[in-house]
């Protein structure tokens, strides 16, 4: 990455001083140095890169899926195999109680656990978001009555809390992604919220109020670029915990009917007895996938948090 | 014998990188009964040289040399007789006794435990004794029971001057004791070290980055800088006369009470203290020298004598060149002088 | 309560807050029922119709279920009804079991109150162990191990975790024979009470409460495990050990008391996620307490069990919030004192 001409490291010793840019110019130049700085020290730990690498195959096999294996393969009218029969040279991984293959269904089951894990972050991270930095700017009542909202829904136990909306709303993707984020969207609000509240005390804040800033210039301007480093680490974790979320809500049977995620099938396999008849081939596949999904944003979350939290470096 | 006598010490910090030195070979003596200031900024590696004496350094520092205890050498002590040493031979009183003190704890219990480590004693006779060491220190015996937060930060600097002085040690090492306190409070407790050290016979090593401090508390000034010392001698020829251009900064850092020119006019030391990591060449102060000549980047310093019984590591003290240093007009620094940006805790 | 000097009443600034904790907790409850009530009420579309979602109901007794649940009535009524009848206990009648809520709930406590309990215990016991001694020991093999099992265990399902434990040890793999029942809380025709009868609960327990331990395990090592290392950088730590505290002893009477107290409140911060294991394991095990109640009802879907189960959950939850508030407050001396 070339560095702009213009722009000092701010290592440098002694300091000097920058010749005249615009502000703006001045501003974005630091923010791309700041960003190549964080990869560069973000490519330093190793469970960060494979954390990377395994969520960059899960989502080109996610995208990438229809090309190689078609879409007919899930049609169970469609199918070929005998039920429940186990690993072979036509069917790698098996077939299910309707004879389809495993492996067509976990590869494209990644497409549907990752498409509401992605859509549930969005709007839980959207709202929590909003909430947090709305709550932590304006302060006094708007944050009081945000908070009260905020603990009720930190308080309430997730999955029961899911069970009756999903069973209300019924049962579709979206509604889906949008009871998972609709449930999680307070941690974020709280992360949000206390650098919102950091920041707008410090004392520069103070001095553009002084100077005419209105809210909006502050919270874009400010306390915005303050908190979305924040929010982006925050974001992968909260990803994973989705996709647990969608698989759970899957295998309890609130997930869309009409499409296959690997909690349906965990909740397919179940329900068609193989655990009883022993049809572990059916069963490991979706289990293992959402196991290296979430180990892997887990692990990228973290890296994040270290790049971004030197104290936490060396955890 | 000295009571206290450190030499060559060596101490280096893990890193990524490699061994980062935080004291590079660092020679100190005290006797007993005597006083002994260091100076110097933060990141000097002072608190690491406090933190040494007790073999209290983080896992994982490697040091090399000798830190010798009434003759006992701490750095090769087994770790039994260590702990023994502890407290009964030297104790150590830290900065900030917010967060050096056990929050959940009362502070008599935190000192009788001082108390029951080293000594067989009753719950009631440990009692007693926490009752003089905190009227010792002047708080009174009542405020066992007290809990860390419900004391002023004045009040739990004594707590743990009294818990420092639990198993009568012969070397007390205070470091920065006085740096988070108001000035009224910072004389309190200086008072109570000097009357203390006169009552008891203790050794006084008393690290902080306020030369002033140390020039009216101490015989002797060691002057720190990089890990190594720079200056040393009496503690009034230190802080009058100093032969060596840091401390000379160090000293006009700090405006002199009654002289309202030094006070309207602080001289700052420009620059920031070297990172560890990347020290620079020969004499590791020229950076920010005023009168650094060409040969400072990759000159071997070492303290040359300096007169008046002082040791100074300047070139110029080599060559017998004091006036230099004592007419040498500080680098400006514009309006805020960063020695005293770094005196903020 | 407290007195001052004077004979008027005043309160310690840390009764006050938790009198402000008892009243959030009452307003979290109150807002549950609302919430309850209206989901399932003043939801767009007819609140009838949607029950009858799944099945062929002819059109007179879409009717009658309307009128069963008040639904002709206006609103305020309907509300003041619901919260009358809430409170006394009448949590309305299951529409799968034709019978009150309240009382299919009762008989399904004691199981998961069993399950759950045995489980917290053990997962809360191991994992603090576990997390204390790999903060400690960082960077050792057991730290590396217990680090990695603990985030394997908390990345995948539970309930994944519970069927593969099933097939292996229940029902057995290949030749191996299964050594536990696969299902239920107990043998058919086996009296509870009796030794035998005790016996056969504790094996059909046995693989359900392996699983939930196994899964709670984890969250509990990483909580205390970083609560451990954030305190172990403290510097009243510093001074135990220059005092001449063993290293061992710095760690049981200073480190981890204190680093329990944010333990703990993180702990019962994730209350919720020791209710979600229970109901998607239960189904799994067919253990037969709220959990699979909560399944049951949800297949159906039977509304008015679903909301009388909603309600005990948060209920506990939340009460269980306040207990740790007090619990914390007595612990913490910066707290009490306020």
């Amino acid at each position: 990455m070339t560095q702009p001409t213009v722009e000092q490291p701010v290592e440098a010793l002694p300091p000097s001083l920058p010749p005249q840019l615009s502000p703006r110019a001045i501003a974005r130049a630091r923010r791309r140095q700041a960003a190549g700085r964080a990869w560069r020290e973000y490519r330093r730990s190793w469970e960060g890169m494979i954390g990377l690498g395994i969520l960059v195959v899960f989502v080109a096999v996610a995208v990438f899926v229809p090309l190689f294996i078609p879409a007919s393969e899930l049609d169970v009218t469609k199918a070929t195999g005998t039920p429940f029969s186990p690993p072979s040279a036509e069917f790698p991984l098996g077939t299910d109680e309707s004879g389809r293959s495993v492996l067509a269904l976990t590869l494209w089951g990644a497409r549907v656990s990752l498409l509401v894990g992605f859509l549930a972050t969005v709007i839980s991270v959207g709202i929590g978001s909003v909430v947090g930095i709305v709550a932590g700017h304006f302060g006094r009542w708007t944050d009081s009555a945000l908070m009260r909202v905020t603990d009720w829904f930190l308080v309430i136990p997730f999955l029961p809390l899911a069970i009756v909306l999903a069973t209300v709303l019924g049962p579709s993707l979206a509604n889906i992604a949008f009871v998972i984020g609709i449930t999680s969207w307070p941690g974020t609000a709280r992360i949000v919220r206390a650098q919102a509240l950091a920041v707008t005390s410090r004392p520069y804040i103070e001095r553009a109020r002084a100077l005419g800033a209105g809210d909006w210039h502050l919270i874009s301007r400010h306390i915005l670029p303050n908190v979305v480093p924040l929010i982006f680490a925050n974001t992968v974790l909260i990803v994973a915990v989705a996709i647990l979320s969608e698989t759970t809500l899957a295998f309890l049977g609130l997930g869309d009917p009409l499409r296959v995620s690997w909690g349906s099938m965990l909740d397919a396999a179940f329900t068609h007895g193989a655990a009883s008849i022993g049809a572990w081939w059916y069963l490991v596949p979706p289990g293992v996938c959402i196991l290296l999904v979430v180990l892997a944003f887990t692990m990228v979350g973290q890296a994040l948090e270290a790049v971004l939290n030197p104290r936490l470096r060396g955890r | 014998m000295a009571l206290l006598e450190v030499r060559e010490l060596t101490v280096s910090y893990p890193s990524r990188a490699g061994a980062v030195p935080a004291v590079r070979g660092v020679d100190l003596t005290l006797d007993a009964g005597g006083t002994l200031g260091l100076a110097g900024e933060s990141g000097c590696g002072k608190s690491t040289m406090a933190a040494a004496v007790l073999r209290l350094l983080p896992q994982g520092t490697r040091t090399s040399g000798s830190v010798l205890l009434e003759g006992e050498d701490v750095l090769t002590m087994r770790p039994g007789r260590l702990r023994a040493v502890r407290w009964t031979e030297a104790a150590i009183v830290f900065q900030g006794a917010m967060h050096a003190l056990n929050p959940v704890r009362r502070v008599g219990d935190q000192i009788a435990e001082a108390i029951r480590l080293h000594d067989k004693v009753t719950d009631r006779q440990a009692a007693t004794r926490v009752g003089e060491l905190l009227e010792q220190v002047g708080l009174p015996a009542r405020r066992a029971p007290s809990y860390p937060h419900e004391l002023s930060g004045g009040q739990r600097q004594r707590v743990m001057i009294a818990m420092a002085l639990a198993c009568s040690p012969r070397l007390l090492i205070a470091d920065e004791p006085t740096t988070a306190l108001d000035v009224m409070v910072q004389a309190q407790v200086l008072t109570l070290l000097e009357e203390l050290r006169r009552e008891l016979g203790l050794a006084l090593l008393l690290i902080t980055h306020d030369l002033s401090v140390l020039a009216a508390n101490c015989e002797r000034i060691a002057v720190m800088y990089a890990g190594r010392i720079v200056e040393q001698g009496p503690a009034a020829r230190v802080f009058e006369a100093p032969a060596h251009p840091y401390t000379k900064a160090l000293a006009e850092a700090f405006p002199t009470i009654g002289d309202r020119a030094s006070r309207r006019n602080p001289h700052g030391l420009g620059g920031d203290p070297p990172d560890p990591r990347e020290l620079p060449g020969g004499c590791e102060f020229h950076p920010r020298c005023a009168v650094s000549i060409a040969a400072c980047p990759t000159l071997d310093v070492e303290l040359w004598p300096a007169g008046d019984g002082r040791r100074a590591a300047c070139v110029h003290v080599r060559d017998g060149n004091l006036d230099l240093v004592r007419q040498a007009t500080p680098v400006p620094v514009g309006e805020d002088a960063p020695a005293q940006r770094e005196m903020a805790p | 309560m407290a007195t001052a000097a004077s004979r008027s009443f005043t309160l310690t600034i840390g009764q006050r807050r938790l009198g402000a904790k008892l009243i959030g907790a009452v307003l979290s409850l109150a807002f549950v029922l609302v919430f309850n009530f209206f989901l399932f009420r003043v939801l767009p579309g007819d609140p009838a119709k949607n029950l009858t979602r799944n099945r062929l109901v002819p059109a007179e007794q879409v009717q009658v279920l309307r009128e069963s649940f008040g639904l002709d009535k206006p609103l305020p009524q309907q509300f003041a009804t619901y919260v009358r009848d809430t409170l006394s206990g009448d949590l309305g009648i299951s529409y799968k079991f034709r019978r009150p809520v309240s009382e299919v709930i009762a008989e399904r406590i004691w199981p998961t109150v069993l399950l759950l309990g045995l489980s917290t215990l053990l997962s809360t016991a191991i994992g603090l162990w576990v997390g204390i001694r790999g903060a400690w020991q960082r960077g050792s093999v057991f730290d590396r191990l217990s680090l990695g099992a603990s985030l394997a265990l908390y990345a995948m399902p539970e309930f994944w975790l519970g069927i593969l434990l099933l097939i292996a040890f229940g029902v057995g793999v290949g030749s191996f024979p299964g050594m536990f029942p696969t299902g239920g809380m107990s043998s058919p025709d086996t009296d509870m009470t009796s030794w035998a009868g005790v016996v056969d609960v504790a094996r059909h327990l046995f693989l359900p409460c392996l699983t939930l331990t196994l899964a709670y395990i984890a969250e509990y090592a990483l909580v205390m495990r970083s609560s451990l290392l954030d305190e172990l950088g403290e510097e009243y730590l510093t001074t135990a050990r220059a005092k001449g505290l063993r290293d061992a002893l710095v760690l049981r009477r200073h480190a981890v008391p204190n680093a329990l107290l944010p333990t703990t409140t993180l702990i019962f911060l994730n209350l919720g996620f020791v209710v979600s294991g229970a109901i998607t394991i239960e189904t799994v095990y067919s253990w037969p307490g709220l959990g699979l109640l909560s399944y049951e009802a949800l297949r159906t879907p039977d509304y008015p069990l679903l909301e009388g189960v909603f309600l005990l959950f948060s209920a506990a939850v939340i009460l269980a919030n306040v207990l740790a508030d007090l619990l914390y407050a007595y612990l913490d001396p910066r707290v009490r004192a306020g």
